[in-house]
């Protein structure tokens, strides 16, 4: 197929004879493969990746990677939260291990395969939402890569009114110099139904790497989802989390991003309401440490009245880390009731740090309540004195403001377990960040 | 909504009008070489000044038109049918009205120039088309010093003071209006006040453009020396043509050490006009620039006054008011770029969107690295009146380094139902309940413009708010 299209390209080449795809992927892969070509690359007067670094986008030098050589090391490394749903493991883009649901949520209809086996049994549902939204926030060429590429990753469907207590969890590892992996994650909640799913990106090394990822969340009528993602690429890798979320009437998605890793990271989130009492809370931490960039953008789509966004991004950056916040509430003719928010918070931790926000409103409807927010400062002298004089050390203080800085943020997440979790893995890198 | 549309044209009535008036200069349709020749000539320019202009109309001419990220609606200004220089002849302004030609005269006097000019101002500049036709200033604030012409005449009699900064705040590049501007600008006002003269009346500027298919293309540039202040405003109108129009002016502001300059802008075009301007203030060690701008008229502006904070503890602010009705865009907002230590800004900018009206934030805050106690401050509230109302904003905030701080805060909302009902128990009619909430959303900016302006500004949003309610 379009694999002879793609000769000459190491981040593809020797990818696509991998698996075996229904007709209709293969198809959608030759698209988005002719996509990514006629695509322009990102320009620096490009306002969709204004503060952004479009020279740190040459992809040249990454390749499609080999299995990984010890794949039991690896899931035996894929630690999280102890007790899931359903665990899968992949690496270098190839499933390593998983953990079936117990018997018992299978028989009331939850689903959780790869998206290579569901693009086989579930070809509607798959077609339907894989990769349906445009991918209009900067990285549509990005997406088309994806498209084109050897994705892998997990498909669920919670059926209508099946509740699912424990998280579902998913590692993507990429390991080896230069490796390239295109993980998927494509939730749908049916109505009534409630899940918690978590991703976790992990680097085996501390190699450059390139990940390409993208995410399809949707919530159908009355469903709550809680989907988490957990980014700790090698402080060298190259990484695309591209999001998209639809939420129904009465549905309530709540998403995370948490970025811990990475060199280049760009992340864009797409939020969109298309029922009235819809909400979408989009949150994230991030740490931009040593040279990382972590550039996010965002949008809050209101197509229909009475929905809720509420969008609080914060960002901790030490050494000479770099943040870009570009958000966008919209909202579109007829929308009235309106309820958003949007708030990114900066605090500077080092003289060479440097936090850019551009938080946007596009208001086409004129009953609603929109505001938006963005503050840039450092730690409180005061709040650092009242530490020092109880005996804190300094470096101890200052973790500690910043941990309570973020906890505004992941307090947000309802499950403590995985809460705890997440503090764990941030307190971790804020203070190797922290050290320089 | 067409009870919205009479109103507003109700509202322009003060400046929809003109006289036919021969021009005894005119450098025809579009922009050339030849053109910049022909301003050259008839202003007896010196020979750098042309070559000022020439490179700038390069400039110009290289530039893309910034529609990546600004509005569509700029593509429909045909540069090749402007008019870019028209004056009746005797390029010096008068120094008293008698002298002004009788059809200028009565343009002014209709809008009360002469009549503002003997209550409350320390000098006047009025500019009808290219040239000043008046220019004068109190003999007393001219004992002291003070400095108050056109563009080419400060050029050529005072180089020693202009020129040093003439171009300096807003490159030529800057953007492509501002090379259009630097290629065929004519008339503005040129202010010099020396050190330590605190200028206690305001000076005054009018501008008004009576031709059709006509590009106003005003140069100012306002220097207070060390310790000096003045207070500078701005008024516009125009007679509504079928065709577009463009004013695009430069506006740079030098506020050396200890030095405040207020600059206050009262926009009222004609919603034919296209506004595009670009306004920056350079602020030294302790100086103060203020940019106090507020747009009611013209079919689209682009405006986004700035300060650069240079020397310690300077200060920049705007303040700014948009009101946008049917048709109309003001795509309006602030730079500020701090460039020293302690150095502190503030934007507070309110909009009021009526009808299919489009009002516009845009910001940008730069605080750069190894700057210690900088501050910025931003608050930007949008008001929509009807369905069909649009608002947007796109701030920029960027901030490197520790000991800086900055917050912006936005927020959008409608005039709410249970206030209108409450005054309307109250015995005030819808309208003038909805006229009162919108005064009372800008009302602690308004306060802001000196006393005459106010009034003439409530008046003007009362009139704007009838028969826009529902």
């Amino acid at each position: 197929m379009a694999s002879a299209s793609v000769s000459g390209v190491p981040l593809l080449e020797g990818a696509l004879v991998e698996g075996r795809w229904p007709e209709w992927f293969v198809a959608s892969r030759q698209r988005g493969w002719a996509d990514f070509q006629h695509l322009p690359a990102p320009a620096p007067k490009d306002e969709k990746w204004r503060f952004s670094k479009v020279k740190a986008l040459a992809l040249d030098s990454f390749r499609y990677p080999a299995a990984v050589a010890d794949a039991a090391a690896l899931v035996a490394r894929s630690t999280g939260l102890g007790e899931s749903a359903a665990r899968f493991v992949f690496a270098n883009n190839r499933l390593l291990a998983a953990t079936a649901p117990a018997a018992g949520l299978l028989k009331a209809g939850l689903v959780v395969m790869t998206l290579e086996e569901a693009a086989r049994q579930h070809a509607d549902l798959v077609e339907k939402h894989f990769m349906a939204q445009e991918f209009k926030l900067g990285s549509a060429k990005y997406a088309a890569l994806h498209r084109s590429g050897p994705v892998n990753g997990v498909f669920i469907r919670v059926p209508k009114n099946l509740e699912v207590a424990q998280p579902i969890e998913i590692f993507h590892w990429v390991e080896g110099e230069n490796s390239a992996v295109f993980p998927h994650t494509l939730v749908v909640c049916e109505r009534q139904s409630k899940a918690t799913v978590v991703d976790c990106f992990r680097s085996a090394d501390d190699e450059p790497a390139f990940a390409c990822g993208v995410n399809d969340l949707v919530v159908e009528e009355g469903a709550k989802l809680n989907y988490v993602a957990v980014q700790q690429w090698s402080l060298a890798a190259t990484a695309f989390h591209l999001n998209s979320t639809t939420v129904g009437r009465d549905a309530c998605c709540l998403g995370m991003q948490v970025n811990l890793g990475g060199k280049f990271v760009r992340g864009e989130s797409y939020s969109r309401m298309v029922a009235e009492g819809a909400r979408s809370d989009m949150l994230s931490v991030n740490i931009a440490g040593g040279d990382q960039l972590i550039d996010q953008r965002t949008f809050q789509d209101h197509a229909k009245p009475s929905a809720t966004s509420d969008l609080l991004y914060q960002n901790a950056l030490t050494g000479k880390g770099r943040t870009v916040f570009s958000g966008v509430i919209r909202v579109e003719p007829g929308a009235h009731k309106t309820d958003a928010y949007q708030k990114v918070r900066n605090i500077v931790l080092s003289d060479e740090a440097e936090a850019n926000s551009m938080p946007g409103l596009e208001i086409e409807a004129d009953d609603v309540r929109c505001t938006h927010g963005a503050t840039t400062a450092q730690v409180d002298d005061r709040e650092l004195f009242y530490l020092l004089a109880r005996g804190i050390r300094p470096e101890a203080a200052q973790q500690l403001l910043v941990m309570g800085f973020f906890n505004t943020v992941l307090d947000r997440l309802p499950d403590a377990r995985l809460r705890g979790q997440i503090e764990g893995l941030v307190e971790k890198r804020l203070s190797a960040a922290l050290r320089g | 909504m067409n009870e919205t549309q009479t109103q507003l044209d109700i509202d322009r009535e003060k400046g929809n009008f003109r006289y036919n008036v021969d021009y005894e200069f005119d450098a025809g349709t579009g922009l050339n070489e030849k053109t910049i020749d022909y301003i050259c000539d008839v202003k007896d320019e010196p020979d750098w000044i042309r070559k000022f202009r020439k490179d700038a109309l390069k400039k110009f001419l290289e530039k893309p038109m910034p529609t990546h990220w600004a509005s569509h609606d700029l593509e429909n200004i045909i540069f090749d049918k402007i008019r870019y220089y028209l004056s009746q002849g005797g390029q010096k302004p008068k120094k008293t009205w008698d002298e002004v030609p009788e059809d200028v005269k009565r343009t002014f006097e209709r809008l009360g120039i002469p009549e503002q000019e003997r209550k409350f101002l320390a000098g006047v500049e009025a500019q009808f088309d290219s040239e000043a036709a008046y220019s004068n200033i109190k003999e007393a604030v001219g004992k002291q010093g003070v400095i108050f012409m056109g563009s080419t005449d400060a050029l050529k009699e005072h180089p020693e003071i202009f020129r040093k900064w003439f171009g300096k705040v807003i490159p030529t590049g800057d953007n492509k209006f501002s090379a259009l501007n630097s290629a065929a600008f004519s008339g503005g006002s040129f202010i010099y006040v020396p050190p330590g003269v605190k200028v206690t009346h305001p000076l005054q500027a009018y501008f008004r453009i009576n031709a059709e298919n006509f590009g106003q293309f005003e140069r100012t540039l306002i220097i207070a020396d060390e310790g000096a202040e003045v207070t500078y405003m701005e008024g516009c109108t125009a007679p509504k043509f079928d065709t577009a129009t463009l004013h695009s002016a430069v506006v740079e502001l030098v506020a050396l050490r200890g030095a405040k300059i207020q600059y206050i802008t009262v926009q009222n075009w004609s919603n034919n006009v296209f506004n595009l301007v670009t306004k920056r203030g350079l602020a030294m060690e302790d100086a103060e620039v203020k940019w106090i701008d507020c747009n009611i008229g013209s079919r689209l502006t682009m405006k986004y006054p700035g300060v650069v904070m240079k020397g310690r503890r300077a200060r920049g602010e705007v303040i700014s008011i948009a009101l946008a009705g049917d048709g109309q865009h003001q795509d309006t907002g602030a730079k500020m770029v701090h460039a020293a230590d302690e150095t502190t800004s503030n934007i507070v900018s309110k909009s009021i969107s009526v009808g299919t009206g489009r009002a516009t934030y845009r910001g940008l805050v730069k605080i750069p690295s190894h700057l210690k106690g900088c501050k910025n401050n931003t608050e930007c509230d949008a008001l929509l009146i009807n369905t069909s109302s649009r608002t947007d904003t796109y701030p920029a905030i960027s901030v490197r380094g520790t000991g800086n701080a900055c917050q912006h805060e936005a927020s959008v909302s409608q005039v709410s139902s249970e206030q209108i009902f409450y005054m309307q128990q109250r015995g005030l009619t819808e309208a003038q309940a909805m006229s009162l909430s919108v005064n009372g959303f800008v009302n602690d900016l308004v306060r802001q413009f000196p006393m005459e302006y106010s009034v003439e500004l409530k008046r003007l949003i009362d009139l704007e708010m009838e028969g826009s309610v529902g």
